[in-house]
């Protein structure tokens, strides 16, 4: 079966500003070489600290921005090299949800505007077709459908996301890619709307690509979970097997450094030793070497792949081979 | 200014929830809704002037001259004997028809430029450079240039103050423009299928206006002092029609035995100018989305 997203060496660089009259002197390498699969009714969760390029992935696969090289295919077809009047079209199957709910309404249309625009868009329906659709969606994300008249910041922050997910319901979509939806959240409402992405999930076989940086959120939506370091994939995994067996040891720190629930719970700490290195210069070899607690010297120079084993658990490290 | 916006700031709290009345954001505002009465009562006497003003501005009595302020003419007389408050009303007319004309072609005009060099970047350092040797030329200098080049007329005076007002709109619209297409919303409106016409005309534009709106009213009461100093100066409006600038330029003259012929057009001159500042100021406070969104 074709997944519904296939993400095969995503490349993004940014060229640094030139100087007057001079070439680039380099590029950010955002995103170096990511490949995916979503299957349909799948969450991917994506994670990654920040700066790690985990929403510049989302960006490109969206074509909000043009990646610089890979290819991207949304149901078998390959959208990577369209052109943005051509990219409309396929916009219908991939929605979006942004990370904050208060910039990513337009402040001066009302709340039944905004749901109603992807309808106007592609010409769904006249217009009492449109407000019943409208109403329809206001009350499948626990909004009143009086609620329509109103303008954005008359709503609170989880009422506002709720209108972002309306939003990007709104054409059917079959891939909805959560660029950080709930980390601008207070926790209980954080719930809320993971619950409400979930049942939503189930009703429509939506898949999701959902991008955050909460490891405990992920861990609750996901199926399957990619941990993103400097631009790279450094491990994929099934949910359980990545948090319980996590076999890279970037995935390591990351659960480390999860704080626990009880006060009298102790558990192993794991501190990484500096910062992330710069995406302009990215260290040889293994990009982690340079913090990792268990490099030796293949990992200065030798790049590890990312292979699979037979369960699909893949991680990019010499040392913790598959088990075969 | 500030204590307005102080002051209203607090009620203008709840202003979400109640959709305020007329009387009500009167009361909120009160300082803009005197501006906005003063206005009223000045674009009414202008527009009313051949019914107000009793007399024919052009008429000459000669036996009349120099009279002061009577219960004949309200504002005395200049030296042909014409009378200076049916001068005064229909000088208003002038001023009206320039404030209004230069403040929608300016922003119209800057309107569009400064969209086009916010949004296409390549377009951007082209337009831009022209506008700054727009700016470099002085309003007063051109406007004697094409006075002139040209015969003058009201159209003339209204190119001129034109001009110089349009680099000051299009840079103002660029700027805004070029913080609103960085607007997540605007990312969302491209992800959702948004054609390039509507993302301006349902996205761009409508959260360009507010500034652009109070920036008119700014515009509006300098046009009029500019009317007026121009004329002052003989390369303004021609000599014959009555406007403010053109009666104190007359009236300078006398102003030792008659200052009565420069008093009453300064003072409707100050009224307007003042009373248009202070309506933009409080359009500024009323349109800025952190105290109200609503108008």
């Amino acid at each position: 079966m074709t997944p519904v997203l296939d993400v095969a060496g995503l490349v993004k660089h940014y060229p640094l500003s030139a100087a007057w009259f001079g070439r680039a002197r380099g590029q950010v390498r955002a995103v170096d070489g990511v490949s995916f699969a979503i299957g349909e009714g799948e969450t991917l969760g994506l994670v990654g600290e920040s700066g790690c390029g985990k929403s510049t992935v989302g960006k490109a696969v969206l074509k909000l921005i043009e990646p610089s090289a890979g290819s991207i295919r949304l149901n078998g077809e390959d959208i990577t090299a369209l052109k943005p009047a051509a990219m409309v079209a396929h916009r219908r199957r991939m929605q979006v949800i942004f990370q904050d709910p208060y910039s990513s309404l337009n402040p001066r249309m009302t709340a039944g505007n905004i749901v109603a625009e992807p309808l106007i868009n592609f010409g769904i329906g006249n217009r009492a077709e449109q407000q019943e659709r409208v109403a329809a969606l206001f009350g499948r994300v626990g909004l009143r459908p009086d609620q329509r008249d109103n303008y954005p910041h008359e709503f609170s922050g989880g009422q506002r996301q709720r209108l972002g997910i309306a939003r990007a319901l709104a054409l059917g979509p079959s891939l909805i890619i959560g660029d950080e939806p709930v980390s601008a959240l207070d926790v209980s409402v954080q719930a809320q709307v993971i619950n409400l992405m979930m049942d939503l999930q189930e009703e429509y076989r939506l898949s999701y690509l959902f991008i955050a940086h909460d490891l405990g959120v992920v861990e609750h939506i996901s199926h399957r979970v990619a941990v993103m370091y400097l631009g790279k994939i450094v491990e994929v995994a099934p949910r359980a097997a990545l948090f319980e067996a996590p076999r890279h040891p970037y995935t390591e720190a990351l659960l480390a450094a999860v704080p626990v629930s009880h006060p009298r719970q102790r558990r192993r700490r794991l501190v990484l030793k500096g910062d992330v290195p710069s995406p302009i210069n990215p260290p040889s070899g293994c990009r982690f070497h340079t913090r990792c607690p268990i490099a030796v010297e293949r990992c200065r120079s030798e790049e590890p792949l990312l292979v699979a084993d037979t369960d699909g658990h893949a991680a990019a490290c010499h040392l913790r081979e598959p088990a075969r | 200014m500030a204590t307005t916006a102080i002051a209203a700031a607090d009620p203008a709290v709840d202003a979400v929830r109640r959709r305020p009345g007329l009387l009500r954001r009167f009361r909120r505002y009160p300082l803009p809704a005197l501006g906005v009465l003063l206005l009223a009562a000045l674009v009414t006497s202008a527009i009313g002037a051949p019914w107000f003003a009793g007399q024919d501005p052009f008429e000459m009595n000669v036996v009349d001259r120099l009279q002061p302020p009577s219960g004949d003419y309200w504002f005395g007389t200049d030296a042909y004997g014409r009378d200076i408050f049916s001068r005064t009303l229909h000088g208003g007319r002038v001023s009206l028809v320039i404030g209004v004309a230069v403040a929608a072609a300016s922003t119209l005009i800057g309107l569009l430029i400064g969209v086009v060099a916010g949004y296409f970047r390549t377009a951007d350092a082209v337009l831009m450079r022209i506008m700054d040797g727009l700016m470099a030329i002085p309003g007063i200098l051109l406007a004697i240039a094409l006075m002139s080049l040209t015969r003058a007329s009201l159209w003339v005076v209204i190119v001129a103050i034109t001009i110089p007002e349009v680099p000051r709109v299009v840079r103002l619209v660029r700027a805004v423009v070029l913080s609103v297409r960085e607007q997540v919303y605007i990312q969302a409106a491209t992800a959702i299928g948004t054609n390039f016409p509507r993302l301006m005309l349902k996205h761009i534009l409508p959260n360009t206006l507010a500034p652009l709106i109070v920036q008119a009213t700014y515009i509006a009461a300098s046009a009029v002092l500019v009317e007026s100093y121009l004329s002052f100066l003989g390369v303004g409006t021609p000599p014959e029609v009555p406007s403010w600038g053109n009666i104190i330029a007359e009236g300078r003259l006398y102003v030792q035995i008659a200052f009565w012929n420069i008093l009453f057009p300064s003072v409707f001159l100050a009224l307007m100018v003042l009373s248009i500042n202070v309506l933009g100021d409080g359009l500024r406070d009323m349109l800025d989305p952190r105290l109200a969104r609503r108008l």
